[in-house]
């Protein structure tokens, strides 16, 4: 039985946690929902956690778990459109009309945008990995993977990242 | 969690590019997640799952770490006494480790205290769950409201109150581990000789209370 407090034990990876949907689903209202129902989920399973679990990576789990439920619902629920639309990586959305003014803004959604757009183990090794920080065996286990598969996909992710992100400000 | 920033490293044999992602600013990931907790207490208590809510409020006492279950206020404890962190951790072991700060569960209580220390309230008006008190320090702590604002018992006045005259020490342990101080006014209750005597706040605590209700002067 486990007594310790939810908050801030748990709440403390409220971040990292977030970083996982964004990097599964972009920066959308799909990923806070995804993470509401990852901490659900948690809060609800918590008393039952074992006192000494990796908490950081078991909240990973549930919430890249939750964010996989949505991208495989949106799948189903896709609706063909006479032109695709342009959901590339590097897009710019128009600053002005956006509203959106402050210079970080822009290039951190085009980030998560193509962190989303990857293919689905290169993504899911790139969110697990570079930005939850679990280890590549951990990654592995969450995945049903092998840390050397982990390692491949994360970095020919991390490689199709690095052409596709276009970077302002970079020195 | 040191920094508010979420990264990727672009390792690059030997070289290492950053790209940062949610940087500086009001559109970090982190302002996201404060406004997601938020949501996640309401979430958390419409589904039942929320054991323990808690907020702090400050005040001329110092901050207080207010606590609520769903049956009500179950604990006020003044932080200057014990750490925050201290304190949740108590409450998680005492009541349910299902605990989040939750600070629309306890606006009720933050107003009427706000209200407390500007004068505007003599007595509480909330429900309260007294599941951190039994048996006949239950008892005692219920009757400290039948002190009136502005006026202080010894402590054998309220083991008579309690129909109980010989249980005056019974009656200052009871006072002493009051798990609602304020709300439950322990600190009108002073020595027979008219010392103030110990308090879970401190003793500068209760001095500023009963001179607040006007039961003392001011220095």
């Amino acid at each position: 039985m486990n007594t310790l407090p939810f908050d801030p034990i748990a709440t403390q990876h409220a971040t990292t946690v977030l970083r996982v949907c964004r990097a599964v689903l972009g920066p959308t209202a799909d990923a806070e929902d995804a993470w509401s129902e990852a901490y659900l989920a948690a809060l609800r399973a918590w008393p039952d956690l074992r006192p000494d679990s990796n908490v950081e990576g078991w909240l990973v789990t549930i919430a890249h778990r939750k964010a996989i439920d949505v991208v495989r619902k949106r799948t189903r629920h896709a609706v063909p459109v006479a032109a695709v639309p342009d959901r590339g990586v590097g897009h710019r959305l128009d600053r002005t009309a956006s509203g959106i003014d402050q210079p970080d803004a822009l290039p951190d959604l085009d980030l998560w945008a193509a962190v989303a757009a990857l293919p689905d183990r290169q993504r899911d090794a790139v969110a697990l990995h570079h930005v939850a920080g679990l280890p590549h065996a951990e990654v592995a286990d969450v995945l049903g993977s092998t840390p050397a598969a982990v390692r491949k996909a994360s970095s020919d992710g991390i490689k199709r990242l690095r052409t596709t992100v276009v970077r302002e400000g970079d020195r | 969690m040191g920094s508010s920033q979420a990264f990727i490293d672009l390792e690059r044999g030997g070289t290492t590019t950053t790209v940062h992602a949610g940087g500086p600013g009001r559109r970090g990931v982190d302002d996201v997640a404060g406004r997601m907790r938020t949501r996640l207490a309401a979430q958390a208590a419409a589904e039942g799952l929320l054991e323990v809510g808690y907020r702090v409020v400050g005040t001329p006492v110092g901050d207080l770490v207010v606590a609520a279950s769903p049956r009500g206020l179950v604990r006020v404890a003044f932080v200057e006494i014990s750490t925050r962190d201290d304190i949740v951790a108590q409450l998680a072991a005492d009541i349910g480790p299902r605990l989040l700060e939750a600070p629309g569960r306890l606006d009720d209580v933050a107003t009427q205290l706000d209200d407390y220390f500007a004068g505007r309230r003599r007595d509480f008006d909330l429900a309260l769950d007294l599941q951190l008190a039994h048996g006949f320090r239950r008892e005692v702590i219920t009757a400290l409201p039948t002190i009136p604002s502005g006026s202080t018992a010894s402590y054998s006045d309220l083991a008579r109150r309690v129909d109980n005259p010989r249980a005056v020490r019974a009656v200052g342990s009871a006072c002493a581990t009051n798990p609602l101080p304020i709300v439950l006014p322990c600190h009108r209750v002073v020595r027979a000789d008219g010392s103030l005597g110990r308090y879970a706040g401190g003793a500068a605590a209760k001095r500023t209370l009963l001179t607040l209700e006007g039961a003392l002067l001011p220095p």
